[in-house]
């Protein structure tokens, strides 16, 4: 597919742009369902709430702090080895207005707050259960105010990863249309740290045998969250495409198409390696493969064939099962959402694969850059801030708080009080 | 252990700059490059594996 270089955006490009980012909160939406219904039912209410906390938080953080070092107006260049390195933003200050943005600035802006709250939101998902409300907030202002903002301005903003096609001949610089660095890969590393950091569920990993299963609440959320995301997820990708692509409309509907082909090869995948291993399809972890498909897509729904969009989501689906088991049992790592999997390794294979299929040369090196800066700059960072961050905000709930359950801990009330709640080895 | 293994992965990512920086040619950048993202692979498995010991040595 060929991009068409930047051009002020029509009228009818801009509304339709603008529908679209109204219809993209409904991925966000699709995540926080399949995060509360994978955590237990005596968590499912500080998980949505949580949801909506560490949304409001990363908004508000983003607004005051982030946006201007993610604003591509104004920026900071150092020089080294002879070129000019565009390391972070410094636009005015979003408080006091848009001022004279065009109509792109905008909606880039919009965007970038959509992408901000869905990357905020991944390591909650993945600290269910014993992960606290005010933590999760702080977890979320730190993604909001320092990494995500940079990450968004060296990848969106006209920052050095940008422009590694300008200075260095890498291809068209790091490609990542629709937020498969920017929030999925950054997300889901933040949800590692976070697990790292915050350690497993009570019970999860006894001293001897394997790890105990703690099954999802509510498989029906988490499948309806998966449908809810597709709905998000055709409109982010599409969106993302006009907006960091510069794309044609008529690519669009090929864009839309690749996404749910991913998704949906992702999810078909899964349900054979389910079926093979299982002698059953396992709901959760076909909910885990669509997922990972659609988080690939976001790297390359703008930039692929159908058939090549095909390959991305198969290989995805089966990967992620396998990961998701390797990573509970053999590594010890305890993420009730799959967020690591999912979208950690479902984004950073989106985005090779958008190097691996991509035209130009020296795109597969660019994507390979990106996708260092991410695993060598942008992880340990993240687990410093966290780890620093949990001396002042403990990130886990004490003993008698996991015992009790988040809901009646942090809440005072469950989600479901008209139902018995089963006992479980913790009350033992 | 945890800690070395994420003060390794840094060290993959300076020596993909250095790539891009100090080597023209496609083939020793890429191959650079490629360096970097195994030391910054072998540094995430250091970390892991640090995890897994300290898990261990609570249980």
């Amino acid at each position: 597919m060929t991009m068409v270089p930047s051009a002020p955006l029509s009228d009818s490009m801009f509304a339709l742009t603008l529908a679209l980012l109204f219809l993209a909160p409904l991925a966000i939406a699709g995540v926080a369902l399949i995060n509360a219904g994978l955590g237990r039912s005596r968590s499912a209410a500080q998980a949505l709430l949580g949801s909506l906390a560490v949304l409001a938080a990363a908004a508000i953080v983003f607004a005051v702090v982030g946006a201007p070092l993610a604003g591509s107006a104004h920026s900071l260049s150092i020089s080294a080895g002879g070129k000019s390195w565009n390391v972070t933003g410094a636009a005015p200050s979003l408080l006091f207005g848009m001022g004279s943005s065009s109509l792109q600035a905008q909606l880039e802006l919009l965007f970038e707050f959509l992408a901000v709250a869905m990357a905020a939101m991944l390591p909650w998902g993945s600290g269910a259960d014993r992960f606290r409300l005010s933590a999760g907030c702080a977890a979320a202002a730190v993604i909001a105010g320092l990494a995500f903002p940079l990450t968004a301005h060296w990848i969106w903003g006209g920052g050095w990863l940008a422009q590694l096609g300008v200075n260095f001949g890498l291809g068209a610089g790091f490609l990542d249309g629709g937020g498969a660095a920017t929030v999925h890969a950054l997300g889901g590393l933040s949800a590692l740290a976070v697990v790292w950091i915050a350690g497993p569920r009570r019970g999860k990993f006894p001293k001897e045998g394997l790890s105990t299963a703690l099954p999802g609440h509510n498989a029906v959320y988490v499948l309806f969250g998966c449908l809810l995301a597709l709905v998000g997820w055709l409109a982010w990708n599409v969106s993302a495409a006009v907006l960091w692509l510069h794309a044609p409309l008529a690519s669009l509907p090929q864009t839309a198409l690749n996404t749910l082909l991913t998704g949906s090869c992702a999810v078909a995948g899964t349900y054979a390696v389910t079926r093979f291993r299982f002698g059953k399809p396992d709901a959760s972890l076909c909910a885990n493969g669509w997922m990972a498909g659609l988080v690939a897509s976001s790297a390359t729904a703008a930039l692929v064939s159908p058939l090549q969009a095909l390959f991305v989501g198969l290989v995805a689906g089966i990967v992620t099962p396998l990961l998701v088991e390797v990573m509970e049992l053999a590594l010890s790592i305890d993420d009730p959402s799959g967020a690591v999997t999912v979208h950690a390794v479902g984004g950073l294979w989106g985005l090779f694969a958008a190097g691996v299929f991509a035209p130009l040369p020296g795109q597969l090196l660019a994507q390979l850059v990106g996708i260092g800066t991410l695993l060598g700059l942008v992880f340990p960072l993240l687990y410093l801030l966290f780890a620093v961050l949990n001396r002042y905000v403990p990130f886990r709930v004490d003993a008698d708080g996991e015992r009790l359950g988040m809901d009646l801990h942090e809440l005072g009330g469950g989600a479901y009080p008209e139902f018995v709640i089963h006992r479980d080895e913790s009350y033992r | 252990m945890k800690y070395a293994g994420l003060l390794a992965m840094p060290a993959g990512f300076f020596l993909i700059l250095a790539a891009i920086l100090l080597f023209p040619d496609p083939l020793p950048r890429a191959t650079f490059v490629l360096c970097g993202l195994a030391v910054e692979g072998l540094g995430l498995g250091v970390a892991v594996r640090g995890h897994m010991n300290s898990r261990e040595g609570r249980a």
